[in-house]
């Protein structure tokens, strides 16, 4: 234990920001709860639970793009699947809530869900069991993206697939996934997908209290990620991490089994994945195969290169902006999102190829070759 | 009695303190059987890219601590070995064995380095985004699976041993410095360093001294052949001057296969190479 601790806290430099950053995180959360719960609704400081839910949701986005950093950024693994493993966390946390409804659905069914009963199904099948269980389906929504990357992983780089073609198969695995997930008989609600949530673990879904406690747990989470996953990359692994990126070659010459590196790499950021999916869901109150399609995955890809990939506060920072900007977007011009979306990608590759964390860092150098003139000046 | 007796001996020598079980025994601890004072055994080699043989019924003993230069045109399949050899390419006939008992057909490129072959490319490649140091730690002879990197920590000695090979390297003031910004000639230096540090029994080194200033191409002589008798290692170079300063032993590939064979004077003197190498050299000179 005291080693894994000591293992902890001997960071190197490259993550001097990290602790700032989730001082800040946590700090902000606390007050948006806060200003939730304590303020009174006609103050001007109250936040509303409806923001509270929006944050919530932006917080998850952060985590899917923490999750893709970890693999494009560090590994140059470019994954245009992950939103495969996030939809599959969902579906894991959609089933426990759908099973927690029992018999207030519409049928009045003491078990089946009301979809079941619509189809005319007699008893639940087998992989709906045991899903009833909070415990039970909290495994389930970080085992099943990490099978499911462990498996897909293993066979892609054992055989030395990269580039363009493992981006191709990945798009072709969250696409194969939305056409299943789409048919009725897989048995996960068809295109409708999995919703009218009442209460998670019986704390009631619609109330402030609950929507506050999600958030900051999500907050929580993602904080420990971002903390667990800087530590893994500034460890000697994460230097083998980034000799895989830029050289993988040369990385297998001295010794690495680079495929292996690679495929743990993989299965970390699925589980990633699948955990910000089961943290969206009861937010949200729904889960369906939309989550699956390919542009969704497309679109986390642009969040990390507009934070800046290969640094993770830059993946989050970059979920959270383009997001909101989202929001904001699509409430004026519902149909211009994705022509804006590839714009921004358009811009900032040929601008800002490092991304807004890039930026700040040219400023911050031009600023000290400015100050360091004028010093010798 | 005497049955007894040899199965109590069995069993004492099965629980010998100072043994380890070989299937306890770490995988890179693998021994390199040298007692015929043979390290490479390369026989019958044939590698054809789209019916153009690179390499062709190619043969090549090398003997342990030996130092051996390959010389040999542009296209004569030094490189294309050295890819066998190291894992990279798999020969479409033929046998290499490192020792008498490591089949190295059968291996990938990560096992190979394991066994302790170290590799030098002839475009320095190096990992330009990292600091030269954490190129030469990367480069450690240490266990290499995944969950035993995570959580390494560099020991004492791995430190030292960093420290020493930065000094035989001459880029002490650079350990910080991330490789991409060395100059090319740096570069060739942290790539030998890095196979230094590995700690390698068998050292391939292609084109050393490409882009080097004489001062330093007389360093890498040096390096080279103090290197050699512990280790053994075999040079690819094209600059005739440096490899008379110190070849003992010259192989002349054409065409992929080994045209001669033997010290620097042999081959000056030798009929074949007159005619293929040396004559063209003569021609344009
Ligand atoms: N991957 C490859 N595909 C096709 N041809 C190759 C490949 N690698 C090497 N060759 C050819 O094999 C021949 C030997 O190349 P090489 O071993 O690099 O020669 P050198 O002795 O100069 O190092 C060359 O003619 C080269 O063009
Ligand atoms: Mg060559």
């Amino acid at each position: 234990m005291s080693k894994l601790l000591h293992w902890f806290s001997a960071g190197r430099t490259s993550g001097k920001y990290t602790l700032p950053f989730v001082i800040l995180l946590l700090g902000i959360t606390l007050l948006a709860s806060a200003a939730n719960l304590l303020l009174p609704e006609s103050s001007a400081l109250h936040v509303s639970t409806y923001s509270i839910t929006l944050l919530g949701k932006y917080l998850c986005y952060a985590m899917l793009a923490l999750a893709v950093d970890i693999i494009w950024g560090y590994c140059g693994i470019l994954s245009l699947g992950h939103g495969a493993f996030f939809a599959l966390g969902g579906y894991a946390m959609g089933m426990y809530l759908m099973r927690q409804i029992g018999d207030r659905g519409v049928y009045g069914h003491p078990t089946l869900p009301d979809f079941m009963v619509f189809l005319d199904w007699q008893e639940l099948p087998w992989f709906w069991l045991g899903m009833d269980q909070f415990w039970f389906a909290m495994i389930m929504a970080v085992l099943v993206p990490g099978l499911l990357a462990f498996v897909f992983g293993w066979l892609a780089f054992r055989s030395r697939v990269t580039g363009v073609y493992l981006s191709i198969m990945t798009q072709a695995l969250t696409y194969a996934l939305l056409l299943a997930f789409f048919r009725n008989e897989m048995g996960f609600g068809g295109n409708n997908g999995l919703t009218d949530f009442k209460e998670i673990l019986g704390f009631d879904l619609q109330s402030d209290a609950t929507r506050v406690s999600l958030f900051i747990i999500t907050a929580l989470l993602l904080a420990l990620v971002l903390l667990v996953s800087q530590r893994i990359l500034s460890s000697r692994l994460g230097k083998v991490t980034l000799a895989v990126r830029d050289a993988e070659a040369r990385t297998r010459f001295i010794g690495y089994r680079t495929e292996r590196y690679k495929v743990w790499l993989f299965v970390y950021s699925a589980v990633i994945a699948g955990v910000a999916g089961a943290l969206y869901v009861p937010q949200v109150g729904i889960i369906n195969p939309g989550e699956f399609s390919p542009i969704n995955s497309i679109e986390i890809v642009i969040w990390v290169a507009v934070g800046g990939r290969g640094t993770l506060i830059g993946a989050i920072i970059g979920a959270l902006l383009v997001n909101y900007a989202k929001t904001r977007f699509t409430a004026i011009m519902p149909d211009g999102w994705l022509f804006a979306l590839g714009a921004l990608f358009v811009l900032v590759t040929l601008f800002l190829p490092k991304g807004l964390i890039g930026l700040y860092g040219q400023l911050k150098s031009k600023r000290q070759t400015l100050s360091t003139q004028e010093a010798s000046s | 009695m005497n049955a007894i007796d040899q199965s109590l001996q069995s069993l004492r020598d099965t629980f010998r303190r100072d043994l380890v079980w070989p299937f306890l025994a770490p995988e890179h601890a693998a021994k390199v059987d040298v007692s015929n004072q043979m390290i490479l055994y390369v026989e019958g080699l044939n590698l054809s890219f789209d019916g153009f043989k690179a390499l062709n019924d190619l043969n090549l003993y090398v003997k342990d601590g030996e130092l051996r230069c390959l010389i040999g045109a542009n296209g004569a399949g030094k490189t294309t070995l050295m890819d066998v050899i190291t894992g990279k390419s798999k020969p479409d006939s033929g046998s290499v064995f490192f020792g008498q008992t490591h089949n190295l057909l059968s291996k990938d490129e990560a096992d190979i380095a394991q066994l302790g072959i170290g590799r030098k490319f002839q475009k320095p490649t190096v990992f330009e985004e990292q600091s030269v140091f954490d190129n030469l730690e990367l480069s450690l002879k240490t266990d290499k699976r995944v969950i035993q990197t995570l959580f390494s920590r560099l020991s004492p000695s791995e430190i030292d041993r960093i420290d020493e090979v930065l000094k035989i390297i001459g880029l002490n003031d650079q350990r910080f410095m991330k490789a991409g910004a060395l100059s090319h000639g740096q570069k060739q230096w942290l790539e030998i360093g890095m196979l230094l540090v590995s700690d390698p029994r068998l050292l391939l080194i292609d084109e050393p001294v490409a882009g080097m200033t004489a001062q330093e191409t007389e360093r890498t002589a040096e390096l080279l052949t103090s290197l050699a008798g512990e280790r053994t290692v075999i040079v690819v170079e094209h600059d005739m001057e440096f490899v008379r300063s110190i070849a003992r032993t010259v192989t002349v590939l054409h065409q992929g296969s080994v045209l001669a064979e033997g010290t620097m004077d042999q081959i000056q003197n030798n009929k074949d190479v007159i005619e293929v190498y040396l004559g063209e050299e003569a021609v344009e000179a």
